[in-house]
């Protein structure tokens, strides 16, 4: 086994237990390279068929070839998508910083549609390498009634045992990619021949490491126009890869701010 | 958090290897510290880092603080203390590391094993001025029940102490002490100053007097837990799908290795079934269908026919399957506010198994940071203990020490993950004697058919071992089998010192005598006393009756002193077959050899290969003399047979061993009837 072949093992393992453990489970599609591993991930696991619905919580702002996709890949794969909307901009907090309330924003449609669904699960395709408070996850987080996450008291975790009885009313994350990296990601695109949006390779000298909101978000200076080219721009870049998100960089605490109230 | 520097000549990213540390020792002690020194000497940090840590630490109105790198929440910060732990992705020149940053502080000591759990190796830290406190010795503790069995000790915080090497050295005495103790032997005892970078990749003037590695070295010689392929099969059910006309058993193996056609058992329940195919998506075209899977791997199996098969449930070969029971013997550390008590209400989950269950009796309760025992009435938070647990129905594992994976054990309360342990023994029902039974079920376990390489593994370790003491190679092999070792004792005076050495290092060790049925009634004397001495069972494996019987019939009770054929037949049904049993499942022998005890053993090493048992034999006693033993056992106080007195060396059965006199070769009192070439008994196969 190399390395990849271990990260989707464990993979694999989380989202089984995700699925055997949990009443009635979604998985969060955002239409970036991450969420389309972890759909790879999950016909993997369950042997072609992806037994539970994948949703996307539009903001309306996407880019339009993540339409595009959205639109071709959900037959492709035969997904059962589920396609909720964002509350408009005005009923966020107007005292957070601009970009914050966009991310608000998505925090309160999840919160509307997994109410509305039912969903005691939500798998998630965040990993540890992005931002130093995803580094601080569990593989099954506890949120509580508001979608909030208790940072200072997380349930210990370990041996491949995960928590996943919550409380009333809570539910849980999910994160079957916590562990990987962005080069992985990669890495595994390019062996699986997982399609990709292509927003993420260059043109004209420049290209998105990270898909938000069109309005949000920036694209680096970057000639990578194959995921070869990426992989090897990756193993020497010591950009983060969230850098071109607005949100992440407005105070010191904005992203805890965010994440603490249920965003991603 | 991940992050990049560029390094010419590093092998290409997916063959480099990837090893997990994880960084623990008491609060304050300088672990975040370390981290962020780590990340800057070896150029680690992504840009626009350091400016915003000097920031982030001016804002704060504080010097220049390294640990707000992953400390990165906002009460982390104002209390200047780590609370749960992260992980942050560095490279060296030769591998990959994922540095796992974990809590100092008691209250969060169940996010510092979330982290630790997670680790191929460890670096236990250790403040120059404050020494070894209560979280070093309970972090060190529970690094070895979480099975993280590469250690190395950094001692920070020099500049604190003028660079004293004399305060190096007593600390370093204290923790390699403390660390041996619980079978741990530390790869490295580093001194540093994480704040002013001395020996984290520079061995600095300050600590000229230091000849050993930095931390960076350090680091670079630890190497990722293998996946445990060499052990027999165990595949926990996670689910059964029946999403088409297939049937699939999926789940992830823990160990071993599982192929088409094989005949497995599913256990609890012991059903049997043959593997019919390995399912993979997508489909693979004919000629690349799975054959076979190993440790490791999530897989979907499909059978030979309909069973009932259900999450939970393990599936292991047909030839060696799992134990199952309803009364459970662990060692467990506890997180939950609440005590454990008897009386205590759990969900017990083992692999993808759970039941309920219940605390039937406490045993021994420690707290490890005190090093205290405490009353057995209850196990407090973060203090560990031995509990049996009675469960509602029954569940598959194996003892911790045939399997380490199948072999853990989870307890939940109120929802939540409140503990975890080692299986120390499975009972069919809540027999709290039920010992020799359990012995007998888990004797059934089979090791793995062939390791590869067994000579190649003992050429490596043997001279690796032979600068160890006794001790220092029993805690060493220890931790370098996995599974079970088995300790064969006759109740010599090597023997008992060797006893005396595993008990005091505290390892886990099966300690078996073959009892021929012709041993000297000094001898079973000491057995009884031996057993009271160190307040263990020893195990006693004895000759077939199906094959003692006839053999007596056909020789005559004393048949032995007719002929060398007759000596090795008797020999080989009351010692050698029995000796086979007692090492059926063992991954490690250990014996009381010394190469100079004949002329045969001079040939011998301090670890060898068994390829015949396919297990490795240590010696730890091979360069020792008779006389460092004697010395040995009379200054421990270790009980010895009466009969080595009265000029008996080697005692083995009472009509082939007598008296030599001085100056005659040791082992000239065993058969003495036969030329001194041709003793061995079999026992001790070579060549
Ligand atoms: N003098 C001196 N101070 C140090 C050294 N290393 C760390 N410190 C200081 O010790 C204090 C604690 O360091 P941390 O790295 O936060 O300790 P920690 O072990 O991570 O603490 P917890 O995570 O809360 O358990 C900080 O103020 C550091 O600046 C050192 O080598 N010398
Ligand atoms: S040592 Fe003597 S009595 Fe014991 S088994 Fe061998 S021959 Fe028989
Ligand atoms: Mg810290």
């Amino acid at each position: 086994m190399d390395r990849l072949d271990d990260l989707e093992a464990q993979s694999v393992f989380i989202l089984r237990e995700a699925f055997a453990r949990l009443k009635k489970v979604a998985l969060l599609w955002s239409l970036g390279k991450d969420s389309n591993v972890m759909i790879w991930l999950a016909h993997k696991a369950f042997f072609g068929r992806v037994p539970f619905p994948v949703m996307h919580v539009d903001t309306g702002k996407k880019f339009a070839e993540m339409y595009a996709f959205r639109e071709r890949y959900a037959k492709e794969w035969n997904l059962d998508l589920i396609v909720e909307h964002c509350p408009p901009i005005e009923t966020t907090d107007p005292t957070l910083p601009p970009a914050a309330r966009y991310a608000a924003r998505k925090t309160e449609g999840l919160k509307l549609a997994r109410a509305k669904h039912g969903f005691d699960g939500v798998i998630t395709g965040i990993r540890r390498d992005e931002e130093p408070t995803r580094a601080k996850e569990r593989v099954f987080s506890p949120r509580g009634a508001e979608g909030i996450w208790d940072v200072r008291d997380q349930p210990p975790e370990f041996w491949n045992h995960f928590n996943a009885s919550p409380p009333q009313g809570a539910h849980l994350r999910v994160h079957p990619i916590l562990h990987w990296t962005e080069a992985d990601i990669w890495a595994y695109t390019r062996r699986e021949n997982i399609p990709i949006i292509p927003l993420y390779l260059s043109q004209n000298g420049k290209r998105y490491r990270s898909l938000g909101d069109a309005d949000i978000t920036s694209p680096i200076a970057s000639d990578a126009s194959t995921i070869d080219e990426i992989i090897t721009e990756l193993d020497a870049t010591k950009v983060p890869e969230r850098s071109g998100r607005a949100m992440d960089h407005e105070s010191e605490d904005a992203f805890e701010r965010l994440r603490t109230a249920g965003y991603l | 958090m991940n992050v990049h520097f560029s390094n010419p000549g590093a092998a290409p990213v997916l063959q480099r290897p990837l090893v997990r540390i994880v960084i623990v020792g008491h609060v304050d002690h300088g672990k975040s510290t370390l981290i962020g020194r780590l990340l800057h000497e070896t150029g680690s940090l992504p840009d626009g880092k350091l400016e915003n840590l000097k920031a982030v630490s001016a804002r704060r109105g504080m010097p220049f603080e390294w640990s707000f790198l992953l400390d990165a929440l906002q009460t982390e910060r104002d209390q200047g203390i780590t609370i749960d732990t992260s992980q942050i992705r560095f490279r060296t020149s030769s591998r990959d590391i994922v540095l796992i940053h974990a809590p100092g502080h008691t209250e969060f000591l169940r996010n510092m094993i979330t982290g630790a759990a997670q680790a191929d190796a460890a670096i236990l830290i250790i403040d120059a001025a404050e020494g070894v406190r209560e979280q070093t010795r309970r972090h060190g503790y529970l690094l070895h029940l979480l099975g993280v069995r590469q250690v190395a000790v950094v001692v920070n915080k020099m500049d604190r102490v003028d660079y004293d090497a004399a305060r190096f050295a007593e600390i370093e005495t204290e923790i390699t002490g403390y660390l041996a103790g619980l079978g741990v032997v530390a790869t490295a005892v580093i001194p540093i100053s994480a704040r002013n970078g001395d020996g984290v990749s520079l061995r600095t003037d300050a600590i000229g007097w230091y000849a050993g590695p930095t931390v960076l070295e350090a680091l670079d010689h630890f190497i990722p837990a293998p996946p445990p392929q060499n052990l027999t099969l165990r595949l926990p059910v996670q689910a059964v799908y029946k999403f088409d006309e297939r049937r699939i058993i999926a789940g992830r193996i823990e160990t071993g290795r599982v192929a088409v056609g094989d005949e497995i058992a599913i256990m609890p329940g012991n059903k049997r079934a043959v593997v019919k195919s390995i399912e993979e998506w997508p489909v693979p075209n004919e000629s690349q269908v799975p054959r076979d899977a190993s440790a490791g791997q999530s897989v979907g199996i499909t059978l030979d026919r309909e069973l009932f098969v259900e999450r939970g449930h393990i599936v292991s070969l047909a030839s060696s399957p799992a134990a199952a029971g309803r009364s459970l013997r662990v060692r467990v550390f506890w997180l939950h506010q609440a005590p454990l008590a008897v009386g205590t209400k759990l969900i017990v989950r083992i692999g993808t198994a759970e039941s309920r269950g219940v605390v039937s009796a406490i045993d021994k309760a420690v707290d490890p940071g005190a090093l205290e025992n405490i009353a057995n009435v209850a196990i407090a938070t973060n203090n560990v203990g031995e509990v049996e647990i009675a469960l509602s129905q029954p569940l598959a594992a194996d003892p911790h020490t045939l399997n380490p994976l199948t072999g853990r054990v989870v307890l939940e309360l109120d929802g939540r993950i409140a503990g975890g342990s080692l299986l120390l023994a499975l009972h069919e029902s809540d027999v709290r004697q039920a010992e020799p039974e359990t012995i007998a079920a888990v004797a059934k376990l089979r090791a793995p058919a062939v390791v590869r390489d067994l000579a190649a593994r003992a050429a490596e370790l043997a001279p690796r071992f032979a600068s160890l003491s006794p001790v220092e190679r029993l805690v060493q092999f220890r931790n370098d089998v996995d599974g079970r070792i088995t300790f064969t004792t006759s109740f010599g005076i090597e023997d008992q010192a060797l006893l005396h050495m595993i008990q005091k290092s505290g390892i886990d060790v099966d300690v078996v005598t073959l009892d021929t049925g012709r041993l000297f009634p000094e001898t079973y004397d000491l057995w009884a006393e031996t057993e009271r001495h160190f307040g263990r069972r020893i195990r006693a494996v004895y000759p077939r009756h199906d094959e003692l019987e006839p053999l007596v019939a056909r020789r005559g009770i004393n048949g032995f002193y007719d002929s060398r054929e007759a000596r090795t037949a008797c020999c080989f049904v009351r010692k050698v077959e029995p000796l086979n049993r007692a090492l059926k499942d063992a991954q490690g022998w250990i014996t009381g050899l010394r190469a100079d005890q004949s002329a045969n053993r001079q040939r011998m090493d301090v670890v060898t290969a068994e390829a015949d048992r396919n297990l490795l034999k240590l010696s730890p006693l091979f360069d020792w003399s008779r006389d460092q033993v004697v010395e040995f056992a009379k200054t421990n106080g270790v009980p010895v047979n009466p009969l080595h007195d009265k000029g008996f060396i080697s005692i083995g059965c009472a009509p082939c061993t007598r008296a030599i006199r001085p100056g005659e070769p040791e082992r000239a009192g065993r058969w003495w009837w036969e030329d001194e070439t041709k003793k061995e008994c079999g026992l001790h196969n070579r060549g």
